[in-house]
C-alpha cells in the first residue's frame, strides 16, 4: 500500500511541472499584465514599460520560468502584485474559509445526497424516484452563481432571516486562532461567533453543494439499481438472509465503490463552484484571490493557485484510490 | 476476532489522538475580546462602510487608489487638507501656508501640541523627515510604487525607478517647533493644492524608523512592503490603525483619543470590502453595513424606498471621447471633429445612461476649478449641421473604428458599453459608419488605445486628484500622446505656461485661455461628468460626501434611536 502511495505521489511531479510551464507561458501570453494593472489610472506606457523592468517581466520567458521553478522548489512562490503579501501567507488565509465551505457543502451533498439516491433507487419507478431524478437534473443545469444569488433574494432579502454575505458579522468581534470561523469560536468559547459564522454558511453552502449533491444522488442511484440485479444478492435473499444486512452488507457497500470515485472528483471541482459561490457571497477565499488574481493579472498568485488546486485534485485522486482499497479489498490484492 | 480486536484498539487511539489534540489547541486559544478597547457595545458604536476594493497597503507614499486611500484618510493627516464637501483649500496640520522666492520656497506654519498615534510628537522637524524621506527613497522598487511623488515631484535624489528628471524637492529646514519651511528647485503650478494629496500624508518618524518603512523589496514579479506599511501604519488622524484580515474582508479602524481636533464620534470604523455593487446594496439593506460607495443608479429609488439616503459628491470627473488623429488622416480635418461634436446628444446620454445629476459637458474642466470658463465654443446637438460639416470635408463614407473598455465601472462611466452603445448609435444617425471593439480594461485596452493607438475613436475618461486644471487637461493635452495623436505646441504651450504660473489670478486667465483653445481644436469631445454617490442608511449622521471622494469620518455618528 505504501509503495503504491508513493509511486502515485512521484507520477504527480511531472504533471505539476508540465503544468506550471503551460500556466507560465499562458498567464503572460494574455494581454496587459501586472504593470498595467498596478498603474491602474496613472497608467502611461513609459511607466509600464519601466515598471516591467523593474519586476523583470521584460526579461526571457524561459528565464522567468526558470527563476520562478528555483524559487517554487525552495517553497518561495513570490508576493502578490495585488497585495504584495506573500502568496502562500494569502492562500493560507483563504485556505481556510474555502475548505470550511466546501467541506460543509461536500457534508450537506454527501449526506443528503447518498440516502436520496438509494431511496430512489428502491422506489424505482414511483414517484419518489421520478421527483428525485427531475430535482437532479434541475440541481446540475441551475449555475451555482445563479441559485446563490436566488437563495440570497428570497432569504437575505425578502425573508430577512439569513445575512446575505460574508463569513461573519464583522461587528461581532470574533477572534481568529485557525481560520475556520466555526471552530476558532469553539476553541475560544465565543460561541455566539460559530453561532454566527454556522448562520453565514447556510446559503453559500446550500448554492455549491447543489451539484455535487445531483451527482451523488444520479450515481448512488443507478448503482444500486445495478447492484440490486447482482448474482449475489440474490444469492444473500436465496441464504436467507436479512432485508436489512443484504442492503447494509451487500447493496449499500458494493453501490458505494463508484459513489465514492464521484465524492472524490466532486471534491475536486468544488474549487471551481467556489470560485462562483465565493463571488456571489463575498466569500474572502481561494475563489475570491482567484478571480480579483485574474481580473488584476497577478502572475505569483495565479501560478501559486493554479498548482495548488491542480496539487489537490492529484491528493483527492489518491484518496479515492485509496478509499477504494479500503472499500473493496479485491483492489489491494491487485 | 483478533483482527477486529486491533482495530478497535487503534480507532479508539485515534479518537483519544484527536481529542487531546483539539484539547490542546483549545486550551492555547484565548478569546482576544476582552480589552480591546472600543467594543460594539458603547457609546459611539461601530460603523460598518462597505468599500469597493481592497486596500494596497498603508503607508500612502506608495498608493494611489480611491479605495486605499479612504482608509489612510481616517489615520493620517495631510499639512493642507480640503473644506468638507469642496475641492478648497483648508488647514490641515499646517494652520498657514505662504509662497515665497517666486514660488519656489513654501513656509508652513504648524499646529502646536499634535502627536501621532505612537506619543511621539508632531512638529517641523517630523515634516522635514518626510518630504527628506520621499526624496531619498532608494531602489526602483520603492520608487516605482510612488506614482503620486513621480507626479509632483518629478524625481529622486538618486533616480533608481522609473522617473529620470532631477527632484522637484531640494531642502527642508525646521526654523522652529512650528515653522517648517520647504525649497523647491522650481516653480509648479499644482502648489498649493497638491500638499493636500492623500500620498503626501505625514506619518511618524519614530514608527517610520522603527518599521523600516523604505524596504519594499521587488520579489517574483511583485513588490512586497514592510511591517508599516501593513501592520503599523502611524499618523496623527481621528482613528488609530487596529488590524487588517483579508480573509475576512476588514480593516478595522479605532478611535484616537488623543486627536488633535473634535475627537470621533464612532468607537469604531471598520472598513468591510464587497466587491460586488449588488453584494453591497444587499449588505445594506440587511443591516450588515451602515454605508457604501458607487451604489448603482439604477438602485437609486429602491434604495431611498426603503429608507436609505442617496448623497451625491459634487461633480469631479469627466467622460471624453478620445479621437485618434494619427490613425485616421480624416480626422485631421478640424470639420470631421466638429461634425462628432454636433452628432453626439450629450444630454440624452447623461439623462440616459449616466446617474443622477449627470450633465452633458462643453469643456474638459469641472466648474469649480480655477480655468473652468463659459466662454469656450460651444456645439449644440445638431445632426442636420453635422451631416452638412461631413459633406464639406468630404468625408460622407467615414468609417470609424471605436474602442470601448469593458470589465469596468468608473465612476465617470458606470456601464462602458451601453454608453457605447448609444454613443456609437448617434453616430450612425449623421451617416458615419462605426465599428465597435471592446477590449477588457486591464486585457488590451490601455494597451491598444494609449500606448499602440490603433482607434480612431475610443471611451475614456478621468476624475480629478485635486482642484488644479493641470491635473485634468494638462494630464491630457499637455504634450503629444499615442492616445490623441495630434501635435499642437500651440496647445503645449498654453498648459505649460499655466502650470509655470504662481500667481493665482494669473494661473487662472492662463488656463482659461487653454481651455478656449482646447474647445476650438476639439482634441477629444467632452461628454458627461456625472457625480458618483455614496448610500447610506438613515442611521448614518454627519457624513459629508466629497468631490475629491475624501471623505472623514470624524464627524460621522449612528443614531440607534
Amino acid at each position: 500500500m505504501l509503495r503504491f502511495v508513493a509511486r502515485r505521489l512521484l507520477q504527480a511531479i511531472p504533471t505539476l511541472i508540465i503544468l506550471s510551464i503551460l500556466i507560465f507561458a499562458w498567464l503572460r501570453s494574455l494581454p496587459g499584465g501586472p504593470a498595467q494593472a498596478l498603474l491602474g489610472d496613472k497608467w502611461t506606457p513609459e511607466k509600464e514599460a519601466q515598471l516591467n523592468a523593474t519586476l523583470g517581466f521584460d526579461q526571457p520567458i524561459w528565464l522567468q520560468y526558470l527563476k520562478f521553478l528555483g524559487r517554487a522548489i525552495t517553497g518561495d512562490f513570490g508576493n502578490s502584485s495585488v497585495s504584495g503579501l506573500p502568496v502562500l501567507q494569502e492562500i493560507g488565509q483563504g485556505f481556510a474559509a474555502t475548505i470550511e465551505l466546501s467541506f460543509f457543502a461536500i457534508v450537506i451533498a454527501i449526506v443528503l445526497g447518498i440516502p436520496l439516491g438509494y431511496l430512489a433507487a428502491r422506489f424505482h419507478g414511483r414517484l419518489l424516484d421520478n421527483l428525485t431524478v427531475i430535482g437532479t437534473l434541475v440541481g446540475v443545469a441551475v449555475p451555482v452563481f445563479f441559485l446563490g444569488a436566488l437563495l440570497k433574494f428570497v432569504f437575505a432579502d425578502e425573508l430577512g432571516i439569513l445575512p446575505p454575505s460574508g463569513r461573519q458579522d464583522v461587528t461581532i468581534n470574533a477572534t481568529t486562532v485557525t481560520g475556520f470561523a466555526t471552530v476558532d469560536g469553539l476553541l475560544t468559547r465565543e460561541f455566539d461567533a460559530t453561532w454566527d459564522a454556522l448562520l453565514h454558511l447556510i446559503l453559500p453552502s446550500i448554492a455549491l453543494a447543489s451539484i455535487p449533491m445531483a451527482v451523488i444522488v444520479r450515481i448512488t442511484r443507478a448503482s444500486v439499481l445495478d447492484v440490486l440485479d447482482e448474482d449475489f444478492v440474490r444469492t444473500a435473499e436465496s441464504k436467507g438472509l436479512t432485508t436489512q444486512v443484504i442492503r447494509r452488507r451487500h447493496v449499500l457497500r458494493n453501490a458505494l465503490l463508484p459513489v465514492s470515485t464521484t465524492i472524490g472528483l466532486q471534491t475536486g471541482l468544488l474549487l471551481a463552484g467556489a470560485v462562483l459561490t465565493e463571488k456571489v457571497f463575498n466569500w474572502g477565499g481561494l475563489g475570491s484571490l482567484l478571480a480579483e488574481g485574474i481580473e488584476r493579472k497577478d502572475y505569483p498568485r495565479l501560478q501559486a493557485l493554479i498548482l495548488l488546486a491542480a496539487s489537490v485534485y492529484v491528493l483527492v485522486n489518491l484518496l479515492v484510490d485509496v478509499s477504494y482499497a479500503i472499500i473493496d479489498p479485491r483492489v489491494r490484492v491487485s | 476476532m483478533l483482527h477486529t480486536g486491533k482495530k478497535r484498539v487503534r480507532r479508539v487511539a485515534l479518537i483519544g489522538l484527536a481529542g487531546a489534540l483539539v484539547l490542546s489547541i483549545s486550551a492555547c486559544a484565548e478569546s482576544e475580546r476582552e480589552g480591546d478597547g472600543a467594543g460594539g457595545g458603547q457609546a459611539g458604536g461601530t460603523l460598518v462602510f462597505g468599500a469597493a476594493g481592497k486596500p494596497k497597503n498603508f503607508d500612502p507614499i506608495f498608493n494611489d487608489d480611491g479605495e486605499s486611500f479612504r482608509i489612510h484618510r481616517q489615520i493620517f493627516d495631510t499639512l493642507i487638507t480640503y473644506k468638507p464637501g469642496t475641492a478648497e483649500l483648508a488647514p490641515g496640520l499646517a494652520t498657514e501656508w505662504t509662497p515665497s522666492n517666486g514660488g519656489k520656497t513654501w513656509t508652513f506654519k504648524l499646529r502646536d501640541g499634535v502627536k501621532f498615534h505612537d506619543g511621539t510628537d508632531f512638529n517641523a522637524e517630523a515634516v522635514c523627515f518626510n518630504f527628506d524621506r520621499w526624496v531619498n527613497m532608494k531602489g526602483a522598487a520603492a520608487q516605482s510604487q510612488m506614482i503620486y511623488y513621480g507626479d509632483v515631484f518629478e524625481g529622486f535624489r538618486k533616480n533608481e525607478g522609473d522617473a529620470t528628471g532631477d527632484p522637484l524637492y531640494k531642502s527642508c529646514e525646521a526654523k522652529d517647533n512650528t515653522t517648517a519651511v520647504v525649497n523647491f528647485n522650481k516653480v509648479k503650478g499644482a502648489f498649493p493644492d497638491a500638499f493636500g494629496l492623500t500620498s503626501l500624508s505625514i506619518s511618524s518618524p519614530t514608527a517610520l524608523k522603527k518599521h523600516n518603512a523604505d524596504e519594499v523589496k521587488q520579489t517574483g514579479g511583485a513588490f512586497a512592503y514592510s511591517d508599516y506599511a501593513n501592520k503599523f501604519p502611524t499618523g496623527t488622524g481621528p482613528f488609530k490603525f487596529e488590524s487588517y484580515k483579508p480573509a475576512n474582508n476588514t480593516v478595522t479602524l479605532v478611535r484616537n483619543d488623543d486627536y488633535w481636533g473634535d475627537k470621533a464620534k464612532l468607537d469604531k470604523l471598520v472598513f468591510k470590502i464587497v466587491e460586488d455593487e449588488n453584494a453591497r446594496k444587499q449588505e445594506l439593506q440587511s443591516g450588515q453595513i451602515h454605508a457604501y460607495d458607487f451604489p448603482n443608479a439604477a438602485d437609486y429609488d429602491s434604495l431611498e424606498e426603503n429608507g436609505n439616503k442617496i448623497m451625491p459628491r459634487s461633480v469631479f470627473n469627466i467622460l471624453y471621447l478620445g479621437i485618434n488623429q494619427k490613425n485616421n488622416p480624416k480626422l485631421r480635418d478640424i470639420r470631421v471633429r466638429q461634425a462628432i461634436q454636433h452628432a453626439i446628444n450629450k444630454d440624452q446620454l447623461a439623462k440616459n445612461k449616466l446617474p443622477r445629476g449627470a450633465s452633458g459637458r462643453d469643456q474638459f474642466l469641472p466648474e469649480d476649478v480655477d480655468g473652468y470658463t463659459k466662454d469656450v465654443k460651444k456645439f449644440p446637438y445638431n445632426p442636420q449641421k453635422a451631416r452638412q460639416l461631413l459633406q464639406a470635408a468630404g468625408a460622407t463614407n467615414l468609417t470609424l473604428k471605436f474602442y470601448v473598455p469593458s470589465e469596468v465601472t468608473r465612476p465617470y462611466m458606470p456601464n462602458p458599453q451601453e454608453i457605447g452603445g448609444a454613443i456609437a448609435d448617434d453616430l450612425k444617425k449623421v451617416g458615419i459608419k462605426v465599428q465597435t471593439v471592446p477590449r477588457s480594461w486591464n486585457g488590451g485596452f490601455k494597451d491598444d488605445v494609449q500606448k499602440l493607438g490603433k482607434q480612431d475613436i475610443h471611451l475614456l475618461g478621468w476624475t480629478g486628484d485635486y482642484g488644479d486644471a493641470g491635473n485634468f487637461i494638462g494630464t491630457f493635452f499637455g504634450r503629444q500622446k499615442a492616445e490623441f495623436g495630434f501635435n499642437e505646441p500651440e496647445i503645449f504651450s498654453a498648459l505649460s505656461k499655466a502650470d509655470a504660473t504662481v500667481d493665482d489670478a494669473q494661473q487662472k486667465a492662463a488656463y482659461e485661455d487653454a481651455s478656449k483653445k482646447i474647445a476650438e481644436y476639439i482634441p477629444a469631445v467632452p461628454l458627461t461628468s456625472s457625480p458618483p454617490a455614496i448610500a447610506a442608511s438613515s442611521k448614518v449622521k454627519g457624513l459629508v460626501p466629497s468631490p475629491l471622494t475624501d471623505e472623514r469620518f470624524v464627524t460621522v455618528s449612528l443614531d440607534e434611536s
